[in-house]
């Protein structure tokens, strides 16, 4: 069979079409991205994919198609189910007919995200079944066991890879695709599609007889592995399970070790692991899921096991693990000398690095939102202003030299808290920055509560035409769909328009004097007031037109442009300005900051 | 086996080599695994794509003192790498120090050159103004790669990354592509700095 490198991700994608998935849904989120952006790739006929307005609508389109019969995907990142949970606590009570995998990518660290919140408790929360694998390969085979695991019961289940699972790879080889049976369509079933109190109460029943039998079962499941022999033991999930491998590679030693990849917890196994044991050390990241179910069933068990991990303080409660911290952790836990130890104190000889630049992520050179930051905050200085940002990459703007996020929350959260903030202070003025897509995930109702309270703030729509944060893929705004294939355009401005929001203004961001214009105007305004900036983001446009060059003989080396815009291109070299022809996109900002008009080129005037 | 870390700044382009790598080592009939960076850090912060080439290999994050060679396209990331490098392997860095935006603050390369050399045993310091010049800044991290190729640290041919370049880019970009391995590859051997391993 074939061989192919795959990213987690794309091995994902791949898995849920052989497991026989028709229809995709989900909103883009870091790490979860790469799955419909393959799976829309590579789909085979009659399969439909499509990027939902937020995550609450991916699940409930994924609900109806699989209370349809079909095989459904829903993909999005751990603080999308958060927006999702409402349908999906609801969806497990009613239940589905086809499979149904609700994929959540979890991201320990964060490395990309607001929380590092654990979705397998959140799987406990909704009693979900969870599946939890460790790497790309074992994603692919796993994410058919979901489909099929999820039809068997009849109700939706999570799967649960980690940032280090999506965005790893690894070879792997590709198998038959299984034989899915086409959706029947929907049949009314008599009521069963629709929550009551009294159904809702016979089915809680019915789920939790289902988790327990599934707690039994899956202690026969492949995924779930137990090997080794002696008195101390390892339990672990996820991609910690690579790195407790990885302590172990060459070592040649036997422990008894416990590989856990689903909930409800695989009780039988739990317990055959558990018995004769000593100590255990639980290696995990995010909650302390498997450490919390060892003790607990040693203490069910009436046995007298240590069980070490993040609520004895052994690991760590927060950040992601790493192969070395793994591997030193098990060291100390196993009392074996420390012959690998790297966190072993240096020898006194070793050279001392030199000071290394920190690099926070940046708006690229020529982002649009970056002149959009810089027209308000030079309109609003000596105003008393607060800015209240959200989520995608405008949230870079609160770094300096631009400083203008104030606050951010979570997806839409921008324009409501600014609302919170101008009804305590009622004489600042409160901006409220959205981009466009997330304006379409949740922010439309923050606007309609604004316009109907008689809220005073203005809504600058950062509209750059793409979802830009996580790799570009288009939304309402942008008139194309998941495919490429155009899609009817939902204009912000009719939008707003619509929702009684009657002062709204356009402007192009690179434009200056303009957009300075225009903030000025909306600050002399009360109400609901709109600004919609509007310049297309350059990692997708990718457009390196007519670049700015800074004329050696002009520049008098006051370094302005560099400190005042934070552009990557713009750096002094030898007291002179000098602008990186290969990133720069002559979107002209620099020059009108520029003191002695040194700088040529661009677009702009 | 061998396992191959690449270093940068995002948008220096650590995932293309790390998937060319990766992609003709499997043609090659080798078990691949590795990680990369996506997400907030590709813009303009640290970024790192690990490649492990070889049979029973379970992390997708090399440990320290584990890789065989380190590809380096900026120089503070070289030294920021350096607790990743065996006590045996080979780094060959870029010596551009890539500053972050706004920043005023000078990192010397002379500074960090002389910590890298003075704390690896291998270490290949690539001009990098000359290979910006030659491959643009673009190809930059193509020419890395075909010095560690021609240095002998991973276990590919010229030839499998160029089948590789053929594979994923048009015929323009792919010559393009194959210019600058050639020539990060001719950096090397005209060096007469042969890795000795
Ligand atoms: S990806 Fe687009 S929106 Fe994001 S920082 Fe770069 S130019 Fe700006
Ligand atoms: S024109 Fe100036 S501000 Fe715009 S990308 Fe080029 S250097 Fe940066």
């Amino acid at each position: 069979m074939r061989r192919m490198l795959l990213m987690g991700n794309e091995a994902i994608a791949l898995g849920a079409l052989r497991a026989g998935v028709t229809v995709a849904a989900g909103y883009p989120g870091t790490p979860s991205s790469e799955v419909l952006e393959t799976l829309v790739k590579e789909r085979r006929d009659g399969v439909y994919v499509e990027w939902s307005v937020n995550e609450k609508s991916a699940m409930e389109v994924g609900a109806g198609a699989a209370m349809s019969g079909a095989r459904v995907l829903v993909t999005m990142k751990q603080v999308g189910l958060n927006v999702a949970s409402d349908p999906l606590m609801s969806l497990n009570y009613v239940g589905v007919k086809g499979g149904m995998v609700v994929m959540v990518a979890d991201d320990p660290g964060p490395i990309s995200s607001q929380t590092e919140q654990d979705t397998r408790c959140f799987g406990r929360y909704a009693k979900l079944a969870v599946f939890d694998p460790s790497t790309a390969e074992e994603a692919y085979v796993m994410i058919a066991d979901a489909f099929a695991c999820s039809e068997r019961i009849g109700r939706p289940v999570l799967f649960r890879p980690t940032t280090r699972v999506c965005h790893s790879y690894a070879t792997v080889t590709l198998m038959e695709d299984r034989d899915v049976p086409r959706a029947e369509g929907f049949s009314k079933d008599g009521g069963r599609w629709v929550i009551f109190p009294r159904l809702a109460y016979a089915n809680h029943i019915k789920i939790e007889e289902t988790l327990k039998s599934l707690a039994d079962e899956f202690s026969d499941y492949p995924g779930n592995i137990l090997s080794g022999s002696g008195r101390l033991g390892i339990a672990s999930g996820g991609v910690s399970w690579c790195y407790v491998q990885e302590a172990f590679r060459g070592v040649g030693e036997e422990h008894r070790l416990l590989k856990v990849s689903t909930l409800p917890f695989p009780v039988r196994l739990g317990e055959e692991f558990l018995r004769g044991l000593d100590e255990v050390l639980v290696v995990e990241e995010l909650d302390p899921v498997i450490e919390r179910e060892l003790i607990f069933l040693s203490g069910v068990l009436g046995l007298n096991i240590t069980v070490r991990g993040k609520l004895s303080g052994d690991m760590p409660n927060a950040g992601e693990n790493t192969p070395d911290y793994v591997r030193d952790a098990i060291r100390k836990f196993l009392g074996t000398s420390g012959d690998h130890a790297v966190t072993s104190s240096k020898s006194a000889a070793e050279p001392v690095p030199p000071a290394l630049p920190v690099r926070p992520p940046t708006l690229c050179a020529g982002c649009p939102h970056r002149a959009s930051f810089f027209a308000v905050k030079e309109a609003a200085a000596g105003h008393k202003a607060v800015f209240s940002g959200d989520i995608g990459c405008y949230t870079l703007g609160n770094a300096l030299p631009l400083d203008m996020v104030d606050t951010c929350l979570c997806m839409g959260a921008g324009i409501t808290v600014a609302q919170g903030i101008n009804r305590v202070e009622p004489d600042t003025a409160n901006f409220a920055f959205i981009g466009d897509s997330t304006f379409f995930h949740t922010g439309i109702p923050g606007v309609i509560n604004a316009v109907y309270n008689g809220a005073d703030i203005i809504v600058a729509v950062l509209d750059n035409s793409t979802t830009a944060m996580t790799g570009g893929q288009p939304h309402p705004g942008t008139g194309r769909s998941i495919s490429g294939a155009p899609a009817r355009r939902v204009s912000v401005s009719r939008v707003l328009s619509a929702i009684g929001v009657d002062d709204i203004q356009r402007v192009n961001p690179f434009d200056l004097p303009s957009a300075k214009a225009a903030v000025t105007r909306a600050l002399a305004g009360r109400g609901v007031r709109a600004i919609l900036f509007e310049g297309e983001c350059v990692a997708v446009s990718r457009k390196h037109e007519n670049r700015c060059e800074v004329d050696e003989k002009i520049c008098i080396g006051c370094s302005v442009c560099v400190k005042r815009l934070g552009c990557p291109a713009l750096s002094i070299r030898e007291k002179k300005a000098v602008i990186d022809q290969s990133s720069c996109t002559g979107c002209g900002l620099c020059k009108y900051v520029c003191p002695v008009r040194a700088i040529t080129g661009g677009e702009a005037a | 086996m061998t396992d191959c870390l690449i270093v940068g700044v995002g948008g220096q382009g650590t995932v293309l080599t790390s998937r060319l790598i990766g992609i003709a080592a499997l043609k090659r009939g080798f078990d691949v695994r590795g990680s990369e960076t996506i997400g907030m850090a590709q813009r303009g912060g640290s970024v790192a794509s690990h490649v492990r080439i070889g049979r029973d290999i379970s992390s997708p994050l090399i440990p320290r003192l584990g890789a065989d060679v380190i590809l380096a396209f900026e120089l503070c990331e070289a030294a920021r790498a350096v607790p990743y490098l065996k006590p045996d392997g080979l780094m060959i860095a870029c010596d551009v120090i890539v500053r972050p935006a706004g920043s005023s603050e000078m990192f010397g390369i002379d500074a960090v050159s002389r910590y890298l050399r003075s704390s690896l045993a291998h270490i290949r310091l690539l001009d990098g103004e000359k290979i910006r010049e030659r491959c643009g800044a673009r190809g930059m991290n193509v020419a890395i790669l075909g010095a560690a190729l021609s240095s002998g640290s991973l276990p590919l041919s010229m030839e499998d990354i160029e089948e590789a370049l053929d594979d994923r880019f048009d015929v323009a970009r792919a010559e393009a592509n194959k210019a600058a391995l050639r020539f990060g590859a001719r950096m090397i051997a005209d060096a007469g700095l042969k890795s000795e391993d």
